[in-house]
């Protein structure tokens, strides 16, 4: 039976007064990935930064409607950001290695909720490398500098900092576009492994990697959701126009 | 047609004003060159074994060192380190974390900025006003008080820029695993930019560690050995300033030792300083 | 049983964020409090100088200790003069050196440099002072002061501000030690003002022929006007406030007088001269009073300055 992780309603998002995102609707569901796919400018990103507001950091930023989170509104005032944002994890476009060790990049995220003695927090970094592929490169150096890997062993090493706190969503945005291609394919094989525990929302610019790896693609144009459905399905026969022109390379 | 005569005059005064840029330069290189020159000269004469044991030697008197001056500026710029650290790198995050653009954040960068080139020597009348003359006494707290205020903006300014230089996303990261503020602004921004701040940490010290002005109204001096910051202490730039004055060779001798080990302290201050924030900007 | 102790460290979370902030506000708050602490420590201590003098104390060029009888103009002339000294020296040298670093100074030695003339900011003061009294003193004394009165001296009317004396110290010396302590000052915001001038119009100006004085003095200088003058104008707030320097060399005599040469006195250097030794009375308050108006004074001028260069700052921040 299909189950939703989120539910998207009448959702509009305002930067001070320009209105970025108009009347979205969507739901995401559980355990597969959704991809969002659009023009630069779109709204794709925003979208994504709306699901853990993100963009609460900044002030004149607001979105408005509903976001309900296993039925839960986190658009509502009473929500705490961060017990919501260990819930919803998220990865950068560029790698963020926090400026320690690899296994206190781990170990930070998960202590900030958790209180496990040693053993176990042992056992939930290596948990966490392994799930993210790259425990076999980093296991003789957990005390080196994260900074110290390279760009697709630091994006890895980010989406396990994301996994260890045992999050229900992963949000990814255009996680593998500072990355060479071997890297990318690596965290294109990850993510298929991870949507068995997780739900995944991913924004990409490429359509080929929406194409590959995603259950479910929206695609967006001028902050309006145009068309959303089954990949397969959006890939191969679009219902509008503009999808189908952009899917086949004639803008954006 | 093109009139050469123009273009000769044109040509013979960039040469002239290229000449002069290179005059100027080489008079400030060898500013630097013949001050370098005249301390070694003359200070290393003055420093033996003597001058790092012996406390100053009374008026008239021969031989003696500056071994109390010595200890007491290292207690007083100790202390001042230690006063001025936390407050400067605190109000530093305050100013680059949270102030956004509020006015209060651009009244106190303003100020702050001001303070930096202030005259040192008002701050001195300030903490005699407002401390030695109602404990009624000089004391190496005043001076490190004193000196504390104008570390504080140096400090503040230096993290507040090095903060600014952490990529936003590093924070949103930290943020997005649900990390409370003050972590995020502690355990992430302030380490990432651990080596820029240390930067401002040393020039403040450098900066303090030669302030003469200031301390004259305060730390004032003394003749002898004080372990106790909470009476008048001895303290190489008053030292340096009153024996430099007197009619005494010996004191003259000791200013010229003093003076150099203060030099060479401030500039390898700096060296260092400028090492730490390349390897900064290389990270 | 999970969900309970997470909650309970939220509420945690909550409380160590709010002292969090409110702890870095009260510090960023600190140099606030400390300024008008400063104001009004100083006017507080002044206050039996303005009763008895008011506003004659800001005309008067009197400082009779014995008499007590003050006024702040000794003070404030001899400030002026050695301040306005230094920059006369220090700006053209500080231009020089700045057009050196950007546009003559081979690429290796670029950085030498520059660290170097910026280490000569980094001195302490009280070794300009010594070096000042001791080894420029002597040197000024026998060589540039009877040249000066050889070659100035001899103009009409104007001689006279090389006239009297030439036994080494004096406002001139003073503002001349001042003028180095400055120039390293002066002369790294003039690089940057320089550096920040977009390759683009640097091109097109050698582009059409002309030499690197006409691009330096023609196209980069008044595009970076402002940068300049608020370079000069911090360079002018240092040299008010500077005592070290100054005390060491200037005389320290409560006068005013025309020639250059003679000894003067400015507010620091009254202020490091006479402040330990004054009895409270009015001679105490009159020194608050010099501190007050030097801090006024030197006030002002930083501000300028700063607003000067804030102009520079933004130009730097549409460029990057």
């Amino acid at each position: 039976m299909k189950k939703n992780a989120i539910e998207i309603k009448n959702l509009d998002f305002f930067y001070g007064k320009s209105k970025a995102l108009k009347n979205i609707n969507l739901n995401i569901e559980e355990k597969k990935i959704t991809a969002f796919i659009g023009p630069s400018g779109c709204g794709k990103s925003t979208l994504l930064r709306t699901l853990n507001r993100m963009y609460d950091l900044y002030p004149g930023q607001k979105a408005e409607g509903e976001i309900n989170f296993y039925g839960k509104n986190i658009l509502g005032a009473k929500i705490d950001l961060n017990l919501l944002r260990s819930e919803i994890g998220m990865v950068f476009q560029k790698p963020t290695p926090f400026p320690m060790s690899i296994y206190d990049n781990i170990a930070f995220g998960v202590r900030l909720y958790e209180n496990l003695n040693k053993k176990m927090m042992d056992e939930r970094v290596q948990w966490a490398l392994h799930k993210a592929a790259i425990w076999d490169e980093t296991k003789d150096k957990l005390n080196q500098s994260g900074l110290s890997l390279s760009g697709g062993q630091q994006q890895r090493l980010c989406i396990a900092r994301g996994i260890a706190v045992k999050p229900k969503v992963l949000l990814m945005d255009e996680p593998t576009s500072a990355l060479d291609p071997i890297s990318t394919n690596k965290i294109e094989e990850l993510t298929n492994e991870l949507k068995r525990d997780y739900t995944i929302a991913i924004v990409t610019h490429n359509m080929q990697q929406a194409a590959r790896i995603s259950d479910y693609t929206a695609f967006m144009y001028l902050g309006e959701l145009v068309e959303f459905g089954e990949t397969k399905k959006m890939f191969l026969k679009p219902e509008r126009k503009e999808t189908e022109n952009y899917i086949t390379g004639r803008f954006g | 047609m093109m009139d050469l005569a123009i273009y000769k005059r044109r040509k013979t005064k960039n040469i002239i004003g290229l000449f002069l840029s290179n005059f100027a330069m080489l008079l400030g290189i060898a500013a630097l060159l013949s001050i370098l020159f005249v301390l070694f000269y003359n200070g290393f004469a003055a420093i033996d074994f003597n001058f790092f044991v012996n406390s100053t030697p009374a008026a008239g008197s021969p031989n003696g060192g500056l071994a109390n001056a010595i200890i007491g500026s290292l207690m007083i710029v100790g202390i001042t380190t230690l006063l001025s650290t936390p407050a400067g790198i605190l109000a530093g995050i305050y100013l680059s974390e949270y102030s956004g653009g509020n006015i209060f954040g651009s009244i106190t960068r303003f100020i702050s900025d001001i303070m930096l080139s202030a005259p040192s020597i008002v701050i001195g009348l300030f903490v005699y006003a407002v401390y030695v003359s109602k404990v009624r006494h000089y004391s190496g707290y005043a001076g490190a008080f004193a000196l504390s205020l104008i570390a504080i903006p140096v400090i503040l300014r230096t993290t507040e820029n090095m903060l600014r230089l952490i990529p936003v996303q590093l924070r949103e990261a930290a943020f997005a695993l649900g990390a409370p503020k003050w972590k995020v602004s502690i355990n992430i921004v302030l380490r990432a930019a651990r080596n820029g701040v240390l930067t401002g940490l040393l020039l403040a010290i450098a900066r303090v560690s030669g302030e003469t002005a200031p301390l004259l109204f305060t730390a004032l001096s003394n003749q002898y050995f004080t372990s106790s910051l909470n009476k008048p202490t001895a303290n190489l730039p008053v030292v340096i300033y009153q024996f430099a004055l007197s009619p005494y060779k010996n004191w003259i001798s000791l200013a010229w030792g003093g003076a150099l080990l203060i030099t060479l302290t401030v500039l390898l201050l700096n060296i260092i300083a400028r090492v730490f924030l390349k390897e900064n900007k290389t990270a | 049983m999970k969900k309970d102790s997470r909650e309970k460290v939220i509420a945690v979370q909550k409380i160590q964020d709010y002292l969090f902030h409110k702890i870095t506000f009260f510090f960023a708050s600190l140099v606030l409090l400390f300024l008008i602490g400063i104001i009004i420590t100083l006017v507080i201590a002044a206050l039996p100088t303005f009763k008895e003098f008011g506003f004659g104390f800001f005309i008067s060029d009197d400082w009779d200790i014995v008499n007590k009888k003050f006024g702040i103009l000794i003070s404030v002339y001899g400030t002026l003069v050695t301040a306005f000294i230094a920059l006369l020296i220090a700006v053209p040298i500080s231009f020089g050196i700045a057009i050196f670093l950007t546009e003559i100074c081979p690429p290796m030695l670029k950085r030498f440099l520059g660290t170097a003339i910026e280490l000569l900011a980094a001195v302490p003061s009280i070794i300009y002072g010594m070096f000042g009294l001791f080894v420029f003193a002597p040197f000024y004394g026998s060589y540039i002061q009877p040249f000066l009165q050889s070659t100035i001296g001899k103009i009409p009317f104007v001689g006279v501000i090389v006239s009297g004396p030439m036994n080494g110290i004096g406002m001139l010396c003073a503002g001349i030690i001042l003028s180095f302590m400055i120039i390293p000052f002066i002369a790294s915001v003039m690089r940057d003002v320089i550096e920040i001038v977009p390759l683009v119009i640097k091109e097109s100006a050698y582009g059409i022929g002309c030499t690197t004085w006409e691009v330096v003095t023609k196209i980069v200088i008044p595009y970076g006007k402002n940068g300049i003058i608020g370079g000069i104008m911090l360079g002018l707030g240092r040299a008010l406030g500077e005592t070290m320097a100054v005390t060491f060399v200037i005389g320290n005599a409560q006068k005013i007088k025309l020639s250059l040469f003679a000894p003067g006195a400015s507010i620091s250097s009254t202020l490091a001269n006479q402040f330990g030794e004054a009895e409270p009375g009015l001679h105490y308050s009159s020194l608050f009073a010099l501190g007050l108006g030097l801090f006024i004074i030197t006030f002002v001028v930083l501000t300028a300055a700063k607003l000067m260069l804030r102009n520079m700052e933004k130009k730097e921040g549409v460029k990057s």
